[in-house]
């Protein structure tokens, strides 16, 4: 584990550059993550790179993609719902016949789910698939931390559904647009992003409401912090991060604004055992930020290229892989402290 | 943002995008199969609603669910089409592949929604632009439909360029009043009278119709452009007349204006419930006056107003101001200087739906600086 604890490892200033491997992905990177202490970029034109090896997963290419560390979850335009472990070993999950898949998530215990326009599928982890059809078209998916539940995020609201229970889903209602969903890692809150330039939450089980807005675009990166404490968001030309520690969420509470700058955040991925967020803006553009102390450090400078798209910690926070829309990627090995 | 008139990007780098309507049958997926098999070299994304109709490889074809939902910003008319957000995203990850998006819709849609997505999604505006509404109608059919279907007459009225297609199934008379129909809600569209969808590439792509620095007249385009031989017009005119009479169904007389040519026999018709009104400025307007009132009308009327544009003289401003609005939503900058010798005018153009047409008259002439 590298000290992000003592000062000096992130004064201003600072640079890591030194430190990233370039990984030329040559398409852009739909996902960074690592499977185990592998690590894997999704690429927009259907491939997997796992560590130094490309295989061909989707006959089209990658449209979205999720991991809980051991598999990543691809769907692609070919319809297909594939899941892939480090060894490259991929299995079917599900195949849509040519529809694009919109959204998928991965949960526990083996369990997955996608949609594709108005059907939302989940599948246990015996392989059984339940099918929901909703008014709207779902937009984001994500699963209850704990349990077999779904949220799936779209027009008017996100649903909350139990595959294996008979009652029909339980719909957290906010006019507009819901994108991408989220479940705090405690379960209580869940936190959409919406195409109205703004996040919205619920507590549960109250459903109390909570907006989020003043973001020039669309938040459409979010990510906790290891304690739950804290969400941390793209849109705007800093990282805003909202505090979650107390019982009411961040009502009434101003966002921590993290790596100012006069670009726009594209991607944030808070490191999984430090209160360090990381930052992808829109041209490329990487840093590194402490939440204790607002120092900041440099992962990849000023590029002329395009926007970070994918940011992954391993599981030990070590290290730090990413890709860009114009198919760059690195992978940043941190220091060992002292 | 429910309105704005914001300053133009220059369209260099973002992907063309055209919209294919048209009442189902009219003859939209063979125009669009005439599109992607023509030897043009380029590369289409093709967005449709039904697979299997379109016989080609090697393209990006992606099935949409037409969903349109209200933006939540207080714009009771930006309705815009999610699942186009969504598939634009997605196609925008796989830059390179293509070189232009084509967008079919369903015979009953309307297009407004289509187009407004381009104009109040960020990321698919930053990307993407705007190239025309393309409207294939069929020329025995487009009359029934205009009675009994308004998906049918807001497609018209909408539309940059008319296919008027299966012409061959028609009378000249037939034709001739089925123009006159056309050319009463939309006078300003380009209009080409084919069989089996057959138009040059050039005439449905590449239009730029929502580019600001083209909108260089807004004349109507019959007078302009058209398959007959038409030479020597005089454009100082207001050929615009129809549509200040209310004698429905009244075929005028062109003698008096003296062209030189009858057009083709067109008929000039007046349309119940949709409507074009041009008014002209013979000088300079009050910019903050006429941003004031363009604004308050489309707020108000918006609604019902489907296009719109213009191009105005600001007194003490060398160059023009030109904008174009689709309902709400309205883009405006200066654009090039007035030449030399041009004669600084103010001219508005609007098509919509029981236009009132004394209230938006006088509300611009009081514009006048």
């Amino acid at each position: 584990m590298p000290d992000l604890k003592t000062p000096d490892a992130l004064q201003g200033g600072a640079s890591l550059t030194g430190n990233v491997t370039a990984i030329e992905a040559g398409e852009h990177v739909i996902s960074a993550v690592f499977l185990g202490e592998t690590p894997l970029l999704a690429l927009a034109d259907g491939a997997l790179r796992i560590g130094d090896e490309t295989i061909a997963c989707h006959k089209g290419g990658i449209l979205v993609a999720a991991s809980d560390g051991k598999r990543i979850l691809t769907g692609g335009d070919d319809g297909r719902v594939i899941a892939t472990d480090a060894s490259g070993r991929s299995e079917v999950m599900g195949d849509e016949q040519n529809r694009w898949i919109d959204a998928v998530a991965l949960g526990p215990d083996g369990t997955c789910a996608w949609s594709t326009g108005k059907s939302v599928k989940a599948r246990d982890g015996k392989g059984v698939i339940k099918t929901l059809a909703t008014k709207s078209s779902t937009q984001g998916l994500a699963f209850r931390p704990k349990g077999y539940q779904l949220a799936a995020a779209q027009n008017g609201g996100a649903l909350i559904w139990m595959p294996n229970a008979l009652a029909a889903p339980d719909l957290l209602e906010w006019k507009g647009s819901h994108l991408d969903v989220v479940w705090s890692p405690d379960a209580r809150y869940v936190i959409t992003s919406m195409q109205e330039n703004q996040l919205h939450g619920w507590r549960l089980p109250e459903k109390a409401h909570m907006r989020m807005s003043g973001y020039p675009t669309k938040p459409r990166s979010m990510s906790w912090s290891m304690d739950g404490n804290w969400l941390a968001t793209s849109g705007a030309e800093a990282a805003i991060v909202w505090p979650f520690a107390s019982k009411d969420g961040p009502m009434g509470k101003a966002p921590r604004e993290c790596g100012v700058r006069n670009r726009r955040v594209s991607q944030v991925a808070f490191h999984p055992k430090a209160l360090v967020l990381a930052i992808g803006y829109e041209d490329g553009f990487i840093l590194l930020v402490r939440l204790t102390d607002a120092s900041e450090i440099l992962v990849r400078g000023q590029t002329r290229g395009e926007a970070v798209t994918a940011l992954g910690w391993d599981r030990s926070g070590s290290r730090l892989l990413f890709g860009t829309a114009d198919g760059a990627a690195g992978l940043l090995t941190l220091p060992v402290g002292r | 943002m429910s309105q704005s008139v914001s300053s133009a990007e220059p369209a260099s780098g973002k992907i063309p995008v055209t919209v294919l309507t048209g009442y189902l049958g009219a003859g939209k997926t063979t125009l669009l199969n005439r599109i992607l098999t023509e030897p043009h070299g380029k590369k289409f994304a093709v967005i449709v609603n039904e697979f299997g109709e379109i016989g080609i490889d090697n393209e990006l074809v992606v099935g949409a669910d037409e969903e349109v939902f209200e933006m939540n910003n207080g714009c009771i008319c930006c309705n815009v089409r999610g699942d186009l957000i969504r598939i634009i995203e997605g196609l925008m990850k796989r830059k390179g592949k293509f070189d232009a998006i084509i967008v079919e819709t369903t015979g009953l849609a309307d297009p407004a929604p289509v187009a407004q997505t381009f104009f109040v999604d960020q990321d698919v505006q930053e990307k993407t632009r705007l190239d025309a509404v393309v409207t294939v109608a069929d020329a025995k059919w487009l009359l029934a439909r205009l009675k009994d279907a308004p998906e049918a007459k807001n497609q018209i009225a909408f539309a940059d360029v008319i296919i008027l297609n299966k012409i061959d199934l028609v009378t000249k008379d037939e034709l001739a009043e089925v123009e006159g129909r056309i050319r009463a809600i939309n006078p300003y569209a380009t209009l080409h009278k084919t069989t089996r969808s057959a138009v040059p590439l050039d005439a449905v792509l590449g239009r730029g119709a929502f580019d600001l620095d083209r909108i260089l007249e807004l004349e109507p385009a019959f007078l302009e452009v058209d398959e007959h031989d038409h030479h020597a017009h005089d454009h100082g005119h207001d050929h615009h007349h129809g549509h200040d009479h209310h004698d429905h169904g009244h075929a005028h007389d062109h003698g008096k204006h003296d062209h030189g040519h009858a057009h083709g026999g067109l008929k000039h018709y007046h349309d119940e419930d949709m409507q074009s009104l041009s008014v002209v400025i013979p000088g300079d307007v009050d910019g903050e006056k006429f941003m004031t009132w363009v604004n308050d009308l489309m707020q108000r009327d918006g609604a019902d107003i489907l296009r719109s544009k213009g191009i105005l003289a600001f007194k003490d401003e060398p160059k023009r101001f030109v904008f174009q609005g689709v309902h709400m939503i309205l883009d405006g900058d200066l654009q090039r200087d007035w030449k030399a010798g041009e004669q600084r005018q103010s001219k508005i153009v609007f098509i919509g739906k029981n236009l009132k047409e004394d209230e938006i008259r006088q509300g611009f002439l009081a514009c006048a600086a």
